[in-house]
């Protein structure tokens, strides 16, 4: 197969969209990473600085609509262009997500850092570190067209689930033990909440990876082990 | 290479089987030694659009030639297997030419109308086939006028040469004149290349109309008004048939490599 567009200009256009996602994607895990450091440093100022970065994240996402808004117009994409272009546009969102629920755990840690340690908070980091491999790994699936690495990637998001539901119920204990840390406790229940929907949006980046090579959506139901609701 | 593809089972309608109008089998085409269609294989179905794409010289425009024989007053140029017209094979000597074309219409890439009155251009071909009564005649004109959607802006001037309309009008006059002769089939061959974006739009409108009455084969080099008109796209490349199917799945997700290559830009 020729990979490249007798129009060449388009191959740059598709490249540039690409890049952007790339650099989009790379910042949103830099941003969910640094929240959890800031969340374990009890650092205001950085969680504050965190919280204002994200409108990069923003600016990107506004700037790729604008890109598959003037591709879908003057280039008329088809095929496999069209899903890959589709395709950016979703998974732009999915990322904008990710950074605003990486803003939110900023958000709330400073609250957290009004009130003592919750033992708790131990478990985030972990947490955390998988929610950003997977994240790293759906958006890498979708620019290498891996749809064998974004099936993995979908997989995986269960395991996210049970770390999250074991977190939600040693937060429930400590709520339970103690009503003078509610508050705080609720705050972090939100914490690992926000954690766990970056991992649902890393399994839609997935599954628009999957979507881009076979044309399809995936015809199994996902397994989900979110047992929080149980 | 031969090509069988049974394009009902890819339809999207499918749940009822849809007949073919027109059966190719086997077709092959030749100008003198050069086989220029290859044993083709296709069902064009009954009252839907058809698309034919692919690149120059793919045997598009070829087969549509084939479809109702107008190579056959070409010296050289042959036609192998067997072109099924509600079960008849057209290319048969015994089946008349002339029964052919009432039945099988078409409309060329630049417009040609007759150097004669709008009325004349619609009613020459009637007269070759029918011998209709004045009122009779004016009412026949009246209704393929309004089947090429040309009526309201003719309807004052049709004893004014056809010369005079503008080329969007021409070609609409030429498909008025097409129908008129109440085919079954109508044969478009790149039918909008030469007009501007507002006549192309009138056409394609019209191309939705007449499905209704019609089944329609258009061979178009603009792969959007492939995939905004037809209800089914054929994809040639080098005399073979390359892909056949349901519009929405060549132009989303095609089966084969080539005709994703195509409609995507990155032939050649």
């Amino acid at each position: 197969m020729s990979n490249e567009h007798i129009v060449r200009s388009f191959d740059s256009e598709l490249a540039r969209l690409y890049g952007e996602i790339e650099r989009m994607g790379a910042l949103s895990v830099a941003q969910l990473e640094h929240a959890g450091a800031v969340l374990l440093a009890r650092d205001d100022a950085a969680a504050s600085a965190l919280i204002a970065a994200d409108v990069e994240i923003d600016a990107l996402e506004s700037a790729i609509s604008q890109d598959v808004l003037r591709l879908l117009a003057l280039r008329q994409p088809m095929a496999r262009d069209l899903r890959e272009v589709y395709s950016t546009l979703k998974i732009a969102a999915d990322i904008e997500r990710v950074g605003d629920l990486a803003a939110n755990v900023a958000k709330r840690s400073k609250v957290l850092n009004q009130s003592r340690i919750i033992p708790a908070v131990a478990g985030l980091p972990a947490l955390i570190e998988l929610a950003a491999e997977l994240v790293r790994e759906s958006i890498k699936s979708y620019l290498t067209r891996d749809a064998e690495l974004a099936k993995r990637i979908r997989e995986r998001d269960a395991e996210l689930d049970q770390l999250y539901t074991r977190l939600f119920r040693e937060v429930l204990t400590y709520m339970a033990e103690d009503a003078r840390m509610i508050t705080a406790c609720s705050h972090l229940l939100f914490i690992a909440k926000n954690i766990e929907r970056i991992g649902d949006h890393a399994t839609n980046i997935a599954e628009s990876a999957w979507f881009v090579v076979h044309g399809e959506a995936f015809s199994e139901a996902r397994t989900k082990r979110d047992g929080t609701t149980v | 290479m031969s090509t069988t593809i049974n394009v009902n089972q890819a339809a999207p309608d499918s749940s009822a089987q849809i007949p073919a109008k027109i059966a190719a089998r086997d077709l092959a085409f030749y100008y003198g030694d050069f086989k220029a269609v290859k044993d083709i294989n296709l069902d064009v179905l009954d009252h839907r659009i058809t698309a034919l794409i692919g690149p120059s010289g793919c045997g598009k425009s070829t087969l549509l030639r084939i479809f109702n024989r107008i190579y056959s007053i070409y010296p050289g140029q042959r036609a192998e297997g067997q072109v099924l017209l509600d079960g008849e094979n057209v290319l048969d000597k015994n089946y008349s030419l002339n029964r052919l074309r009432a039945k099988v219409g078409m409309v060329f890439q630049k417009p040609v109308p007759f150097p004669m009155s709008i009325y004349d251009n619609v009613s020459y071909g009637i007269n070759h086939f029918e011998k209709l009564k004045r009122s009779e005649m004016d009412a026949r004109v009246e209704q393929a006028l309004r089947q090429g959607a040309l009526w309201d802006e003719v309807k004052d001037k049709l004893k004014r040469s056809a010369l005079g309309l503008s080329g969007g009008q021409q070609q609409r006059l030429c498909i008025a004149r097409a129908v008129a002769l109440k085919p079954e089939v109508l044969l478009f061959d790149e039918p909008t290349s030469a007009l501007d974006p507002i006549a192309t739009g009138r056409i394609e409108q019209l191309f939705a109309e007449l499905k209704t009455q019609f089944t329609i084969l258009i061979v178009t080099h603009n792969m959007q008004q492939a995939a905004r008109c037809s209800d089914y796209t054929a994809f040639m490349y080098l005399g073979d048939l390359i892909e056949y199917g349901p519009t929405e799945k060549i132009f989303t997700k095609p089966s084969k490599q080539q005709t994703e290559d195509y409609i995507t830009g990155r032939f050649g």
